[in-house]
Protein backbone atom coordinates (compact mmCIF):
# COMPACT_ATOMS: atom_id res chain seq x y z
CA UNK A 1 0.00 0.00 0.00
CA UNK A 2 1.15 3.67 -0.62
CA UNK A 3 1.46 6.60 1.57
CA UNK A 4 -2.08 7.64 0.40
CA UNK A 5 -4.82 7.79 3.19
CA UNK A 6 -7.43 6.66 0.59
CA UNK A 7 -6.51 4.06 -1.70
CA UNK A 8 -10.52 4.00 -2.96
CA UNK A 9 -10.14 7.27 -3.99
CA UNK A 10 -6.66 7.03 -5.62
CA UNK A 11 -8.34 3.94 -7.58
CA UNK A 12 -11.22 5.99 -8.55
CA UNK A 13 -9.64 8.78 -9.74
CA UNK A 14 -6.57 7.05 -11.28
CA UNK A 15 -8.59 5.35 -13.69
CA UNK A 16 -11.41 7.70 -14.10
CA UNK A 17 -8.46 9.80 -15.83
CA UNK A 18 -6.78 6.76 -17.42
CA UNK A 19 -9.83 5.96 -19.30
CA UNK A 20 -10.35 9.26 -20.62
CA UNK A 21 -6.70 8.40 -22.47
CA UNK A 22 -7.54 4.96 -23.64
CA UNK A 23 -7.03 5.22 -27.18
CA UNK A 24 -7.57 2.67 -29.13
CA UNK A 25 -9.19 0.79 -25.96
CA UNK A 26 -8.27 -1.15 -23.07
CA UNK A 27 -4.75 -3.44 -24.12
CA UNK A 28 -3.89 0.68 -24.83
CA UNK A 29 -3.68 1.64 -21.44
CA UNK A 30 -1.65 -1.30 -19.95
CA UNK A 31 1.22 0.45 -20.02
CA UNK A 32 0.04 3.53 -17.73
CA UNK A 33 -1.45 1.21 -15.79
CA UNK A 34 1.59 -0.46 -15.28
CA UNK A 35 3.24 2.62 -14.50
CA UNK A 36 0.50 3.82 -11.96
CA UNK A 37 0.58 0.48 -10.19
CA UNK A 38 3.90 -0.64 -10.11
CA UNK A 39 6.07 2.32 -10.30
CA UNK A 40 4.58 5.56 -8.89
CA UNK A 41 1.85 3.64 -6.32
CA UNK A 42 3.56 0.62 -5.23
CA UNK A 43 0.18 -1.40 -5.29
CA UNK A 44 1.84 -4.57 -7.17
CA UNK A 45 5.42 -5.76 -8.14
CA UNK A 46 6.59 -6.18 -11.75
CA UNK A 47 5.76 -10.22 -10.82
CA UNK A 48 1.92 -9.44 -10.06
CA UNK A 49 1.22 -7.27 -12.68
CA UNK A 50 2.07 -9.62 -15.46
CA UNK A 51 -0.08 -12.58 -13.33
CA UNK A 52 -3.22 -10.13 -13.35
CA UNK A 53 -2.60 -9.50 -16.85
CA UNK A 54 -2.29 -13.33 -17.38
CA UNK A 55 -5.37 -14.21 -14.97
CA UNK A 56 -7.63 -11.20 -16.95
CA UNK A 57 -6.62 -13.26 -20.32
CA UNK A 58 -7.64 -16.55 -18.95
CA UNK A 59 -10.82 -15.18 -17.89
CA UNK A 60 -13.96 -13.89 -19.96
CA UNK A 61 -15.57 -10.78 -20.44
CA UNK A 62 -13.74 -7.14 -21.91
CA UNK A 63 -10.47 -6.94 -21.57
CA UNK A 64 -10.57 -4.27 -19.58
CA UNK A 65 -11.24 -6.00 -16.61
CA UNK A 66 -8.08 -6.53 -15.73
CA UNK A 67 -8.75 -3.26 -13.71
CA UNK A 68 -10.85 -5.20 -11.35
CA UNK A 69 -8.46 -7.43 -10.66
CA UNK A 70 -5.90 -4.22 -9.63
CA UNK A 71 -8.59 -2.67 -7.86
CA UNK A 72 -9.31 -6.23 -5.87
CA UNK A 73 -5.89 -6.25 -5.02
CA UNK A 74 -5.39 -2.88 -3.92
CA UNK A 75 -8.88 -2.31 -1.78
CA UNK A 76 -10.75 -5.95 -1.64
CA UNK A 77 -14.33 -5.85 -2.83
CA UNK A 78 -15.07 -2.16 -3.06
CA UNK A 79 -11.24 -1.44 -4.50
CA UNK A 80 -13.03 -3.81 -7.66
CA UNK A 81 -16.09 -2.25 -8.22
CA UNK A 82 -14.57 1.08 -7.83
CA UNK A 83 -11.91 0.53 -10.20
CA UNK A 84 -14.41 -1.11 -12.70
CA UNK A 85 -16.75 1.86 -12.49
CA UNK A 86 -14.05 4.70 -12.72
CA UNK A 87 -12.39 2.41 -16.07
CA UNK A 88 -16.04 2.53 -17.53
CA UNK A 89 -18.70 4.86 -17.20
CA UNK A 90 -16.69 8.04 -18.12
CA UNK A 91 -16.04 6.98 -21.58
CA UNK A 92 -18.99 5.21 -21.40
CA UNK A 93 -21.18 8.55 -20.81
CA UNK A 94 -19.58 10.34 -23.33
CA UNK A 95 -19.73 8.00 -26.24
CA UNK A 96 -23.49 8.37 -25.40
CA UNK A 97 -23.88 12.09 -25.98
CA UNK A 98 -21.53 11.92 -28.86
CA UNK A 99 -23.61 9.33 -30.32
CA UNK A 100 -26.61 11.70 -30.02
CA UNK A 101 -24.70 14.27 -31.77
CA UNK A 102 -23.35 12.65 -34.87
CA UNK A 103 -26.24 10.52 -36.42
CA UNK A 104 -25.73 9.13 -39.43
CA UNK A 105 -27.43 11.87 -41.21
CA UNK A 106 -23.86 14.19 -40.30
CA UNK A 107 -21.71 14.04 -43.32
CA UNK A 108 -18.91 15.37 -41.61
CA UNK A 109 -15.72 14.12 -42.40
CA UNK A 110 -13.65 14.93 -38.52
CA UNK A 111 -14.28 11.15 -37.12
CA UNK A 112 -13.13 9.04 -40.02
CA UNK A 113 -9.62 11.71 -39.52
CA UNK A 114 -9.43 11.78 -36.01
CA UNK A 115 -10.16 8.23 -36.37
CA UNK A 116 -7.27 7.24 -38.69
CA UNK A 117 -5.05 9.35 -36.66
CA UNK A 118 -5.33 7.64 -33.36
CA UNK A 119 -4.73 4.20 -35.48
CA UNK A 120 -0.51 4.64 -34.95
CA UNK A 121 -1.25 5.79 -31.91
CA UNK A 122 -3.17 2.81 -30.64
CA UNK A 123 -0.47 0.43 -32.37
CA UNK A 124 2.46 2.20 -30.85
CA UNK A 125 0.78 1.96 -27.01
CA UNK A 126 -0.14 -2.02 -27.47
CA UNK A 127 3.28 -2.27 -29.02
CA UNK A 128 4.56 -0.93 -25.60
CA UNK A 129 1.88 -3.05 -23.55
CA UNK A 130 3.58 -5.91 -25.21
CA UNK A 131 7.36 -4.41 -24.37
CA UNK A 132 6.60 -3.90 -21.02
CA UNK A 133 4.92 -7.01 -19.90
CA UNK A 134 8.06 -9.33 -21.95
CA UNK A 135 10.26 -7.27 -19.92
CA UNK A 136 9.35 -9.15 -16.83
CA UNK A 137 7.74 -12.22 -18.42
CA UNK A 138 10.16 -13.57 -21.36
CA UNK A 139 13.41 -13.63 -18.88
CA UNK A 140 14.71 -16.88 -20.57
CA UNK A 141 15.06 -18.28 -24.43
CA UNK A 142 12.05 -21.23 -23.69
CA UNK A 143 10.00 -18.12 -22.86
CA UNK A 144 10.54 -15.71 -25.52
CA UNK A 145 10.39 -18.53 -28.30
CA UNK A 146 6.85 -19.12 -26.15
CA UNK A 147 6.30 -15.85 -26.89
CA UNK A 148 7.03 -15.77 -30.43
CA UNK A 149 5.35 -18.78 -31.26
CA UNK A 150 1.96 -17.83 -30.04
CA UNK A 151 2.63 -14.42 -32.26
CA UNK A 152 3.39 -16.39 -35.04
CA UNK A 153 0.58 -18.96 -34.42
CA UNK A 154 -2.58 -16.12 -33.90
CA UNK A 155 -1.19 -14.24 -37.33
CA UNK A 156 -0.96 -17.20 -39.25
CA UNK A 157 -4.31 -19.51 -37.94
CA UNK A 158 -7.88 -18.99 -36.69
CA UNK A 159 -6.96 -21.13 -33.48
CA UNK A 160 -8.81 -19.64 -30.43
CA UNK A 161 -6.51 -17.50 -28.43
CA UNK A 162 -7.84 -20.10 -25.29
CA UNK A 163 -5.09 -23.15 -26.63
CA UNK A 164 -2.05 -21.33 -26.62
CA UNK A 165 -2.93 -19.72 -23.29
CA UNK A 166 -3.60 -22.77 -22.00
CA UNK A 167 -0.54 -24.35 -23.78
CA UNK A 168 1.67 -21.48 -22.33
CA UNK A 169 -0.17 -22.84 -18.77
CA UNK A 170 1.52 -26.41 -19.23
CA UNK A 171 4.81 -25.14 -20.62
CA UNK A 172 5.50 -23.05 -17.44
CA UNK A 173 3.82 -25.88 -15.02
CA UNK A 174 6.30 -28.56 -16.60
CA UNK A 175 8.65 -25.52 -15.26
CA UNK A 176 9.76 -24.29 -18.53
CA UNK A 177 9.29 -21.15 -18.27
CA UNK A 178 11.63 -20.51 -15.46
CA UNK B 1 -34.07 -21.77 -47.73
CA UNK B 2 -33.49 -18.30 -49.10
CA UNK B 3 -32.99 -16.20 -46.00
CA UNK B 4 -34.56 -13.03 -48.20
CA UNK B 5 -37.89 -14.30 -48.76
CA UNK B 6 -38.30 -15.49 -45.26
CA UNK B 7 -37.42 -12.09 -43.99
CA UNK B 8 -39.36 -10.11 -46.50
CA UNK B 9 -42.48 -12.07 -45.20
CA UNK B 10 -41.12 -11.03 -41.90
CA UNK B 11 -39.61 -7.82 -41.37
CA UNK B 12 -37.37 -7.39 -38.72
CA UNK B 13 -39.81 -6.26 -35.73
CA UNK B 14 -39.73 -2.44 -35.29
CA UNK B 15 -37.85 -2.06 -32.04
CA UNK B 16 -38.78 1.65 -31.31
CA UNK B 17 -42.51 -0.50 -30.82
CA UNK B 18 -41.66 -3.59 -28.91
CA UNK B 19 -38.04 -2.93 -27.61
CA UNK B 20 -36.54 -6.23 -25.85
CA UNK B 21 -37.18 -5.91 -21.63
CA UNK B 22 -34.44 -4.85 -19.35
CA UNK B 23 -33.90 -8.20 -18.27
CA UNK B 24 -34.01 -9.33 -21.98
CA UNK B 25 -30.82 -6.92 -22.42
CA UNK B 26 -28.72 -8.10 -18.94
CA UNK B 27 -29.07 -12.02 -20.06
CA UNK B 28 -28.55 -11.43 -24.11
CA UNK B 29 -25.11 -9.50 -23.28
CA UNK B 30 -23.97 -11.14 -19.98
CA UNK B 31 -24.05 -14.88 -22.64
CA UNK B 32 -21.70 -12.67 -24.84
CA UNK B 33 -19.55 -11.71 -22.42
CA UNK B 34 -19.29 -14.84 -20.84
CA UNK B 35 -18.65 -16.23 -24.09
CA UNK B 36 -15.75 -13.68 -24.84
CA UNK B 37 -12.48 -15.28 -24.00
CA UNK B 38 -10.28 -12.56 -25.09
CA UNK B 39 -12.13 -10.38 -26.29
CA UNK B 40 -15.78 -9.21 -26.73
CA UNK B 41 -16.22 -7.91 -29.70
CA UNK B 42 -16.83 -10.80 -32.19
CA UNK B 43 -19.61 -12.38 -29.61
CA UNK B 44 -21.30 -8.98 -29.21
CA UNK B 45 -21.72 -8.74 -33.22
CA UNK B 46 -23.11 -12.40 -33.66
CA UNK B 47 -25.42 -11.88 -30.64
CA UNK B 48 -26.70 -8.55 -31.46
CA UNK B 49 -26.80 -8.75 -35.40
CA UNK B 50 -27.08 -12.54 -36.87
CA UNK B 51 -28.86 -14.36 -33.18
CA UNK B 52 -31.36 -11.24 -31.83
CA UNK B 53 -30.96 -8.63 -35.52
CA UNK B 54 -30.81 -6.00 -33.28
CA UNK B 55 -29.41 -4.18 -35.93
CA UNK B 56 -28.21 -4.60 -39.32
CA UNK B 57 -24.69 -5.21 -40.14
CA UNK B 58 -24.02 -1.64 -41.70
CA UNK B 59 -25.49 -0.42 -38.04
CA UNK B 60 -23.43 -2.33 -36.03
CA UNK B 61 -20.20 -1.50 -37.69
CA UNK B 62 -21.33 1.99 -37.41
CA UNK B 63 -21.88 2.15 -33.73
CA UNK B 64 -18.75 0.20 -33.12
CA UNK B 65 -16.12 2.87 -35.55
CA UNK B 66 -17.96 5.48 -33.35
CA UNK B 67 -16.83 3.72 -30.26
CA UNK B 68 -13.76 2.86 -31.90
CA UNK B 69 -12.79 6.82 -32.21
CA UNK B 70 -13.96 7.29 -28.38
CA UNK B 71 -11.54 6.75 -26.16
CA UNK B 72 -12.17 3.83 -23.36
CA UNK B 73 -13.22 0.35 -23.51
CA UNK B 74 -14.74 -0.02 -27.12
CA UNK B 75 -16.43 -2.45 -26.25
CA UNK B 76 -18.45 -1.20 -22.79
CA UNK B 77 -19.00 1.81 -24.83
CA UNK B 78 -20.79 -0.05 -27.72
CA UNK B 79 -22.85 -1.75 -24.97
CA UNK B 80 -23.66 1.36 -23.20
CA UNK B 81 -24.99 3.09 -26.50
CA UNK B 82 -26.72 0.01 -28.07
CA UNK B 83 -28.49 -0.44 -24.89
CA UNK B 84 -29.36 3.18 -24.41
CA UNK B 85 -30.80 3.18 -28.45
CA UNK B 86 -33.16 0.46 -27.38
CA UNK B 87 -34.22 1.30 -23.84
CA UNK B 88 -32.25 5.25 -22.87
CA UNK B 89 -30.58 4.64 -19.80
CA UNK B 90 -32.28 2.18 -17.94
CA UNK B 91 -31.61 0.41 -21.03
CA UNK B 92 -27.80 1.36 -21.33
CA UNK B 93 -27.31 0.11 -17.68
CA UNK B 94 -29.17 -2.90 -18.35
CA UNK B 95 -26.69 -4.19 -21.36
CA UNK B 96 -23.19 -2.37 -19.48
CA UNK B 97 -24.21 -4.39 -16.24
CA UNK B 98 -24.64 -8.22 -18.07
CA UNK B 99 -21.45 -7.15 -19.86
CA UNK B 100 -19.50 -6.44 -16.91
CA UNK B 101 -21.40 -7.81 -14.00
CA UNK B 102 -21.27 -11.22 -14.43
CA UNK B 103 -17.54 -11.45 -15.45
CA UNK B 104 -16.13 -9.04 -13.07
CA UNK B 105 -17.47 -11.62 -10.01
CA UNK B 106 -15.54 -14.26 -11.88
CA UNK B 107 -12.38 -11.48 -12.07
CA UNK B 108 -12.99 -10.72 -8.10
CA UNK B 109 -13.30 -14.81 -7.37
CA UNK B 110 -10.01 -15.18 -9.38
CA UNK B 111 -8.20 -12.11 -7.17
CA UNK B 112 -9.32 -14.10 -3.93
CA UNK B 113 -8.12 -16.90 -4.92
CA UNK B 114 -4.79 -15.61 -6.48
CA UNK B 115 -4.23 -14.16 -2.91
CA UNK B 116 -4.46 -17.18 -1.10
CA UNK B 117 -2.48 -19.23 -3.68
CA UNK B 118 -0.48 -17.00 -5.56
CA UNK B 119 2.40 -17.90 -3.72
CA UNK B 120 2.02 -21.74 -4.46
CA UNK B 121 5.02 -22.48 -6.77
CA UNK B 122 3.37 -24.21 -9.76
CA UNK B 123 0.78 -21.75 -9.78
CA UNK B 124 3.58 -18.93 -10.15
CA UNK B 125 5.00 -21.01 -12.56
CA UNK B 126 1.61 -21.63 -15.02
CA UNK B 127 0.70 -18.33 -14.28
CA UNK B 128 4.10 -17.08 -16.27
CA UNK B 129 3.61 -19.24 -18.88
CA UNK B 130 0.04 -18.17 -19.30
CA UNK B 131 1.74 -14.43 -19.82
CA UNK B 132 4.25 -15.24 -22.33
CA UNK B 133 1.44 -17.04 -24.53
CA UNK B 134 -0.84 -13.70 -23.76
CA UNK B 135 1.99 -11.25 -24.76
CA UNK B 136 2.10 -13.13 -27.94
CA UNK B 137 -1.17 -12.94 -28.70
CA UNK B 138 -1.13 -8.73 -27.76
CA UNK B 139 2.24 -8.82 -30.30
CA UNK B 140 0.48 -10.81 -33.01
CA UNK B 141 -2.37 -7.74 -32.65
CA UNK B 142 -0.08 -5.34 -33.28
CA UNK B 143 1.67 -6.77 -36.35
CA UNK B 144 -1.63 -7.27 -38.15
CA UNK B 145 -2.74 -3.03 -37.09
CA UNK B 146 0.69 -2.38 -38.63
CA UNK B 147 1.20 -4.46 -41.74
CA UNK B 148 -1.86 -2.06 -43.78
CA UNK B 149 0.47 0.89 -42.48
CA UNK B 150 3.61 -0.94 -44.34
CA UNK B 151 2.30 -1.44 -47.50
CA UNK B 152 0.72 1.52 -48.01
CA UNK B 153 4.16 3.06 -47.29
CA UNK B 154 2.81 5.58 -44.17
CA UNK B 155 6.18 6.52 -43.50
CA UNK B 156 5.02 9.21 -40.79
CA UNK B 157 2.31 7.39 -39.30
CA UNK B 158 5.58 4.51 -38.30
CA UNK B 159 7.38 7.72 -37.00
CA UNK B 160 4.32 8.64 -34.68
CA UNK B 161 3.43 5.15 -34.09
CA UNK B 162 7.57 4.59 -32.72
CA UNK B 163 7.43 7.66 -31.18
CA UNK B 164 4.56 6.53 -29.07
CA UNK B 165 5.85 3.24 -28.68
CA UNK B 166 9.54 5.05 -27.34
CA UNK B 167 7.65 7.76 -25.09
CA UNK B 168 5.62 5.39 -23.60
CA UNK B 169 7.29 1.51 -23.20
CA UNK B 170 11.24 3.03 -23.00
CA UNK B 171 11.29 6.30 -21.46
CA UNK B 172 8.07 5.53 -19.63
CA UNK B 173 6.03 9.04 -19.78
CA UNK B 174 2.66 9.56 -18.23
CA UNK B 175 0.06 8.94 -20.76
CA UNK B 176 -2.01 11.99 -20.64
CA UNK B 177 1.42 14.41 -21.49
CA UNK B 178 2.29 11.85 -24.68
CA UNK B 179 -1.41 11.78 -25.85
CA UNK B 180 -2.06 15.93 -25.49
CA UNK B 181 1.10 16.04 -27.66
CA UNK B 182 0.41 12.99 -30.42
CA UNK B 183 -2.64 13.48 -30.47
CA UNK B 184 -3.37 17.09 -32.43
CA UNK B 185 0.17 16.19 -34.04
CA UNK B 186 -1.46 13.01 -36.00
CA UNK B 187 -4.54 14.98 -36.58
CA UNK B 188 -2.58 17.54 -38.40
CA UNK B 189 -0.66 15.42 -40.44
CA UNK B 190 -3.36 12.95 -41.28
CA UNK B 191 -5.16 16.08 -42.22
CA UNK B 192 -2.75 17.58 -44.19
CA UNK B 193 -1.84 14.79 -46.31
CA UNK B 194 -5.48 13.93 -46.51
CA UNK B 195 -5.72 16.88 -48.66
CA UNK B 196 -2.78 16.89 -50.44
CA UNK B 197 -4.18 13.35 -51.50
CA UNK B 198 -8.16 14.86 -52.49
Amino acid sequence: MNSDSNPVFALALTFATMSLFAVGGANSAIPEMHRVAVDVNHWLTDKQFTDVYAIAQLSPGPNVLIVTLIGYSVAGLLGALVATLAMCVPTALLALTVSRFLTRSSQSRWPAIIQKALVPLSIGLMGASGFILARTSDQTVVAVLLTIGAAVLASVTKLNPLWMLIAGGCLGFAGLIG
Amino acid sequence: MPPDSSSAAAPAPDLSQSPPGLLTLFVAFAKMSLAGFGGVLVWARRGIVDQHKWMTADEFNETFALCHFLPGPNIVNLTFVFGSRLRGLPGAIAAFSGLVGPPALIMVVMGMLYHRYGEIDALRRILSGVACAAIGLMLAVVFRMMTPLFKRREVIALLIMAAVFIAIGILRLPLPAVLLAAIPISIAITYATRKEAA
